[in-house]
């Protein structure tokens, strides 16, 4: 069987993967898609703590932040179409009416 | 049995949640605005008189160990449901006028609420996050609450991106603390020994997160940004209660977690907190609009309660608690009274230009804005003094005197910002004639008992001082 390290160092690598996409990308949905993917990368984290220290309260912690998460998206995705709707346009570098 | 007496004592939070519930199916049924407005705005009433008979209550833990009730939980609840109470008083009026007014905002404010009492009594990390989420994606909606206002949605959009990111680090801070303790229970935390690498990035990943939430400098891009698209009853709403939140959470984690390690987040915390306060004030100096002003001082003002929060003592966490209170208190008056500016005249701006000369045409409301700033520049005897001096005399007592010494510094450099807005206000001459509304009774009778609080308990904080130091 794998060891833990090896598990611990793919999530570390996929929220690393993340975090450069939300620094680096221009529209608003890619950066999104980029923080589900470091929520997902701390997900594995705490599947891999949960079973291989048999203790069940890390998985439960997944199922709430995958509701986090969904409640996220209602939430992210409506406020994407109004901004789409008020500039017609959802790269961030163009919504610049405050100063960044 | 014991849930229901659990329930019995967390009762505050039951309360607005069952408060946000009930007014939500109201406006389903399309109540009008006057009927959701008071029925929020009496069940809150009614959590805060609860929340201010707990805090002489003994303290203890809830729904096995997940909450802590009475004592400092009990005063995080007090602060963020007077808070709540006073917002609902004022964002009436306001988005009546914005002219895009649904009364499912309240029921959106009191789950903020609900999810901010979660956040500041938790005592696991697992019910921390989900306070910190329910709060955040509440607050995300009410950023943008006004559709129709491009800097609204923007604010939003900002707010939500942001947050998103920084909840990202959060969890992963939770993740591998979890691993080093192999618990989420902030107990299990502060028994971790073995030290290695998994512990302190987890608790450098959950600082970050927090520091993310009290937007201290280098984490705090957001603030400004959001502070002014959003309209400026909510601004006050998440400058105060959602901020005094995150702070009772992190003096959570701090003192009852991190207390081994204190040494080593005791010294990050101070560069933190030095930056907050030089960045946050300097950048508050050159700002001409007053929304944004206000933005980089509640900056500043999160310097000052870090200030507190170094010391890591039961006086500095009891200094940083009555600092909040104050804090509360004074800046909801504040964007109480810019809010009134904003919406009741011709020019729908809060360009500091064009406040020349207001405090002659509403002299009430230019007494109240005065009689804020003034508090918030820490000038005696009004309430932001005592604040000011509790947070840097614990300091002091705990050897930091670098960090009061500029913390002083700083706030002296602040009064020239607050003042500024004074001289607009009485000495310069209005370029054109502006017309101004008459104010509500409420508005006028809620800004009017939060100028009452600031200068009364400004004179005799120890009323205040006393409670806290008997938790």
């Amino acid at each position: 069987m794998l060891s833990l390290t090896w598990f611990l160092a793919l999530s570390a690598i996929l929220f690393a993967i993340g975090t450069i996409g939300v620094l680096t990308r221009k529209n608003a949905i890619v950066i999104f898609m980029s923080v589900e993917l470091m929520l997902n990368a701390v997900n594995l984290t705490l599947v891999a703590f949960s079973s291989f220290m048999g203790d069940i309260h890390g998985q439960i912690l997944v199922f709430f932040s995958l509701c986090v998460a969904a409640a996220e998206a209602a939430v992210g995705l409506a406020i994407v179409i109004a901004i789409f709707r008020n500039n017609l346009t959802v790269d961030i570098t163009k919504i610049k009416l405050l100063r960044w | 049995m014991e849930l229901l007496h659990d329930i019995y004592l967390y009762l505050p939070a039951v309360i607005v949640a069952i408060a946000g519930l009930a007014v939500m199916m109201l406006s389903a049924f399309q109540a009008n605005h006057q009927t959701v407005l008071w029925t929020s705005v009496f069940l809150v009433a009614v959590a805060l008189i609860r929340a201010g008979a707990d805090l002489f209550a003994e303290a203890g833990y809830v729904f096995g160990g997940m909450a802590a009730v009475g004592g400092m939980a009990a005063f995080g609840t007090f602060i963020i449901l007077l808070g709540t109470l006073f917002t609902l008083l004022l964002c009436h009026d306001y988005f009546e006028k914005a002219g895009e007014y649904f009364s499912e905002i309240y029921a959106i404010i009191l789950f903020a609420t609900t999810g901010m009492i979660v956040l500041a009594t938790s005592t696991n990390l697992v019910t921390i996050f989900i306070g910190l989420e329910t709060m955040s994606v509440a607050l995300y909606v009410l950023a943008g609450s006004v559709k129709s206002d491009k800097r609204s949605i923007e604010a939003a959009l900002k707010y939500f991106l942001l947050g998103a990111f920084s909840t990202g680090f959060f969890l992963y801070g939770i993740a591998l603390l979890y691993g080093a303790a192999g618990s989420t229970s902030l107990e299990a935390i502060a028994a971790v020994t073995d030290k290695g690498l998994i512990y302190w990035a987890g608790t450098a990943l959950l600082l970050t997160g927090f520091f993310f939430k009290i937007s201290a400098v280098p984490f705090h891009m957001w603030t400004p940004d959001v502070y002014q698209g959003s309209p400026t009853p909510i601004t006050g709403y998440m400058a105060t209660a959602a901020k005094t939140a995150g702070f009772f959470s992190l003096m959570m984690i701090l003192s009852r977690a991190l207390e081994s390690s204190h040494v080593q987040w005791s010294e990050v915390m101070q560069v933190i907190a030095v930056l907050t306060m030089v960045f946050g004030n300097v950048i508050a100096l050159v700002q001409t609009n007053v929304k944004r002003m206000l933005a980089y001082s509640s900056i500043a003002h999160a310097g000052y309660a870090l200030v507190g929060l170094s010391a890591g003592t039961l006086e500095g966490y009891s200094a940083v608690q009555f600092y909040l209170f104050a804090y509360t208190i004074m800046n909801i008056g504040a964007f109480g009274v810019i809010a009134y500016f904003e919406r009741y005249r011709d020019l729908d701006l809060t360009e500091l230009d064009n406040y020349a000369g207001l405090g002659y045409k509403q002299p009430l409301m230019g007494v109240l804005l005065t009689i804020f700033l003034f508090s918030l520049a820490g000038i005696p005897p009004m309430l932001g003094f005592a604040g000011k001096y509790l947070v840097f005399a614990a300091a002091v007592q705990s050897q930091l005197i670098l960090l009061a010494i500029i913390g002083v510094l700083t706030s002296a450099a602040a009064a020239f910002y607050y003042l500024r807005v004074m001289v607009f206000m009485y000495m310069k001459t209005p370029a054109t004639d502006i017309q101004l509304a008459p104010v509500g009774t409420v508005y006028t009778l809620a800004l009017g008992f939060l100028a009452l609080l600031t200068v009364v308990l400004g004179v005799m904080p120890w009323t205040v001082a006393d409670i806290l130091a008997a938790f």
